[in-house]
């Protein structure tokens, strides 16, 4: 293990993009860890013979429930509504555990006698960011081997393998995520060491004993694919396919074909062993579940929307997208979103030919852009990050206001992980997923000073008593340390 | 050509007629920035109006009112004018792609040698990443090998990122070492051989120091080969700083107390995650810390009680604390410092938490880092006879929007362009137009 591996930063998710750059030789390391049962498909796990109608599409569902909601107003308050609104000194009334108005003032509200009052003046609101790809709870902190969850990438194939079963509820990560990043929902991906890493979850980040319990209700899975140099490395090393681009292709389309084949003998109504690869695949190719495909370079995204095209699936969302503006016409085309970091770079070849201005341009070009974390660090500043390309954007001239890049955090990644109806803005009826921000959320200078969950206040800078600790760290040093 | 007024020996010895990938040729010229809102870098807050004065590739003068300009003026416009950013700790110059070998030059894992290796001639000015930086303002990184096979690391340096053919400011300024989890793993398997080894390598250094002809790198028993013996007998003697790492205020404490064996160590303590709970015995040993600002997650054992507050605690107990820049960002994002810095700003609007005002947090992105390396006298600041890095700023340097419009080194004026904004122009409009985008440049 390299002295760079040893993070200082820290963050497990850290060390899983670094399984795609230097410290390859900590991932290999892992991954061998959990080799010896390749030989277990899928199929083998089968027990039950059964027909479409009688799997249970939902065997693990959410028992999220909101927290107690009080009615709260924010008054004198600018307003980012996440889809490109903007109300300068104006109120938000949060009740019931929704939005109820996002008005120029009180008029017409009716507010309780009884509600809490906030003065907004000087601050910010907007909705809750939503962090489309992220590790925590499947490589959570500390970021010891035995905590290293995230990947099955023992077959360069395995859609079987749901994310949401090696969620550690208690990473002390959702909870910096919730205080400095004010993220009030995320999507916990696969890693990207094979072509099919499995089934995402997508959480509310509110601490709970279960899994079942973080888990955000009706929200569709996604399947986590991946592109280019990790998957053939990963199993090129150890001889066997895909060690080439063209292999991780013809690996996806025999996979493809299989899973129509299958799909097919499902639809026509015909018995058939239950399969949890196929079924994902399945999930996928009837617009179920939704693709979320790690993909860096601008030819393998093309390529990839042509793979979606044979087989007949559509891509949500490419994630990391370090050349979307080399194609970002494309996407837009295929209504396909790309989520990036603003800056990002360097760590592979396939992340050699960054720009900063990558966020803009997509956008520009009217396609759908989100900014993404992959980190457990930098979920924590995931506004920071956007506000640096929106600088970058600016500089080359393209006009973007500090509203409508608020999409790229909110409405556009829960329209790509198919919530926007239900989170993402600040819509009446929608979840009061919202975040007060005590200085333009742009400015480096700026912190959530409360966040709310479907309207539940569950973290406010000024009392030490909503701010979140996790099994992990009670008893230990720093225990409720703002941190 | 740089000016032969040069005071020598400071400065690099750097090929100053290089001819630079635009084209252009390096010139050091003297300047006189005026009207600006001037930042020292030593803590001291801005000064309106001020004015620097730039000779021979020297800060001849920097503060309020008039003074004699020298050579062409500049007129910042009520621009913020500072130092150059000082990355802390790096690896900048040792890395193009992390992930392709032949270009990653951080570490040594099959090489014989341990504290001998100088990272010095690994170092690639033409790298992109000292483009990208420099472009974020940064002039100066104190840049560290990591360790490879053996419990040191090798001897870093101090460069600059100015365009052209050589970085090395100061070579061999530093020894580095890494105690806590990865130091245990390079001494066997403990921290108890961690420190073990430790003693037996100086104190074999030692044996070499007394009479190197009769030091015997060779035979079975020897711990060290001579080259690494001879490094080391410079740090134990303390002509050479020693950077330690290490994050758990165990080890933290363990790590000054090594003086008390071998006094003259000059340490800097790198990482220091949990120093905040060992402050004041940092502070009582007047050792300095490079730390990364913002860790706050328990990546390891060794940072159960990190906290983005550590800087700020520190810095409140009297510890000189610098940022450095660490881990997957080390080679690629040192830039990253700004914003750093501009965030540990921030805290101190954070009930409970330890911030810095904006003049300490800047320092901890200029003089401090220099301060922290022993080369507080020759950068770091705008203080008479400090190297001519200057960067003239589109906004607060610290906010996420603004950027270097202006950067000299040396007081030479550099080129702002990078790879990353060709691609960007030519990929403004991503469909091609009568030829393909390949000729388009």
């Amino acid at each position: 293990m390299t002295s760079t591996s040893q993070a200082l930063s820290g963050g497990p998710a850290r060390r899983q993009r670094a399984s795609a750059t230097a410290v390859a030789a900590v991932a290999a390391l892992s991954l061998s860890a959990c080799a010896g049962s390749t030989a277990n498909k899928p199929a083998s796990a089968s027990t039950a013979a059964s027909r479409p109608a009688a799997v249970n599409k939902d065997p693990y569902p959410s028992t999220y429930k909101p927290y107690g909601a009080a009615p709260t107003l924010v008054r004198g308050v600018t307003i980012f509504d996440g889809e490109g609104g903007r109300i300068d000194n104006g109120v938000v009334y949060l009740s019931e555990g929704v939005v109820k108005a996002v008005a120029p003032d009180e008029a017409g509200l009716n507010v309780p006698a009884d509600a809490v009052v906030i003065d907004g003046a000087g601050k910010w609101v907007t909705p809750g960011v939503i962090d489309i790809h992220s590790h925590l709870g499947d490589y959570p902190s500390p970021g010891v081997q035995a905590h290293s969850d995230g990947n099955e990438a023992t077959d360069p194939t395995t859609p079987e393998v749901w994310a949401e079963h090696s969620v550690w509820p208690q990473d002390p990560g959702f909870s910096r995520a919730l205080a400095n990043g004010g993220v009030t929902a995320l999507q916990v991906l696969p890693g990207s060491a094979n072509l099919m890493g499995g089934r995402s979850v997508t959480l509310k980040n509110v601490y709970a004993r279960t899994m079942q319990g973080m888990k955000f209700p009706g929200a569709p899975y996604g399947l986590k694919m991946a592109c280019g140099e990790n998957p053939k490395r990963v199993y090129g090393s150890k001889g066997r396919m895909p060690s080439t681009r063209m292999g991780n292709l013809a690996v996806n389309r025999q996979t493809w074909a299989d899973a129509a084949a299958y799909k097919r003998r499902l639809d026509a109504g015909e018995k058939v062993e239950r399969n949890l690869a196929n079924e994902t695949l399945s999930g996928v190719l009837a617009g179920d579940i939704l693709i979320h495909n790690h993909c860096y370079r601008a030819d393998e995204m093309a390529i990839v929307l042509d793979m979606a095209k044979e087989f007949g699936y559509k891509v949500s969302t490419f994630h990391h997208a370090v050349e979307a503006y080399k194609i970002a016409d494309l996407l837009k085309d295929n209504g396909t979103c790309a989520a990036m970091w603003a800056d990002w770079w360097g760590f592979k070849m396939e992340a050699y030919d960054a720009v900063k201005e990558n966020v803009p341009l997509v956008e520009r070009a009217g396609a759908c852009a989100i900014v993404h974390s992959d980190d457990a660090n930098q979920i924590q500043r995931l506004n920071q990050e956007a506000s640096k390309a929106l600088a970058a954007g600016r500089r080359m001239g393209i006009a973007i206001t500090d509203e409508s890049a608020w999409r790229w955090l909110s409405y556009n990644p829960a329209k790509a992980l198919g919530i926007a109806d239900r989170t993402g803005s600040l819509k009446p009826g929608k979840m009061a997923d919202v975040v007060l921000w005590n200085a333009n959320p742009f400015s480096v200078y700026a912190r959530p000073e409360k966040v709310w969950v479907d309207g539940a206040l569950l973290y406010d800078a000024l009392d030490a008593k909503r701010r979140p600790v996790s099994d992990f760290e009670l008893g230990q040093p720093g225990e409720g340390d703002v941190k | 050509m740089m000016r032969a007024k040069l005071l020598g020996g400071l400065l690099r010895g750097v090929a100053v007629a290089a001819v630079l990938c635009s084209g252009t040729v390096a010139q050091a010229q003297d300047v006189t920035i005026t009207n600006a809102r001037l930042v020292i870098g030593d803590g001291s807050a801005p000064i309106e109006g001020g004015t620097v004065v730039v000779r021979g590739g020297k800060v001849i003068s920097a503060g309020a009112g008039n003074v004699a300009a020298q050579g062409t003026v500049v007129d910042a416009g009520g621009a913020w004018v500072t130092p150059g950013i000082v990355a802390g700790f790096s690896r900048i110059g040792l890395v193009e792609v992390d992930a392709v070998a032949g270009t990653n030059d951080r570490s040594a894992e099959r090489s014989p040698f341990s504290a001998a290796i100088d990272i010095a001639p690994a170092l690639n000015p033409l790298s992109s990443p000292v483009a990208v930086n420099r472009a974020h303002g940064v002039t100066r990184a104190v840049v560290a090998p990591a360790v490879g096979s053996g419990l040191f690391g090798g001897l870093g340096a101090l460069v600059d990122l100015g365009a052209d053919r050589s970085m090395v400011t100061r070579p061999r300024l530093f020894q580095y070492v890494e105690f806590g989890e990865s130091g245990s793993q390079n001494a066997g398997g403990s921290r108890a051989a961690t420190f073990l080894t430790f003693r037996a390598l100086l104190a074999e250094a030692r044996d070499y120091a007394r009479n190197p002809a009769a030091y015997d790198g060779r035979s079975k028993d020897s711990l060290l080969l001579r080259a690494d013996a001879e490094a080391l007998a410079r740090v134990i003697d303390g002509r050479e700083r020693l950077f330690v790492r290490a994050d758990r205020a165990a080890d933290i404490l363990s790590v000054l107390n090594l003086r008390s064996e071998f006094p003259r160590l000059t340490l800097t303590l790198v990482g220091a995650t949990e120093g905040w709970t060992v402050a004041r015995e940092i502070a009582a040993a007047g050792v300095p810390v490079v730390t990364s600002a913002l860790t706050d997650l328990p990546g390891s054992f060794d940072q159960l009680a990190s906290s983005q507050s550590n800087v700020g605690r520190l810095r409140a107990a009297g510890v000189d604390v610098a940022v450095g820049v660490f881990d997957d960002d080390d080679a690629h994002k040192i830039g990253y410092t700004t914003q750093y810095a501009g965030n540990l700003v921030a805290l101190t609007r954070l009930p409970g938490a330890a911030g810095l005002s904006w003049d300490q947090a800047f320092a901890a992105i200029s003089s401090v880092p220099a301060r922290a390396a022993g080369v507080e006298d020759l950068v770091g600041s705008l203080r008479p006879g400090r190297v001519g890095d200057v960067v003239i700023w589109s906004g607060d340097p610290l906010e996420l929007s603004s950027v270097p419009t202006a950067v000299w080194i040396d007081g030479i004026k550099q080129p702002l362009s990078t790879r990353q904004d060709r691609l960007r122009d030519r990929y403004a409009v991503p469909q091609e137009s009568a030829l393909p985008k390949a000729y388009q440049h």
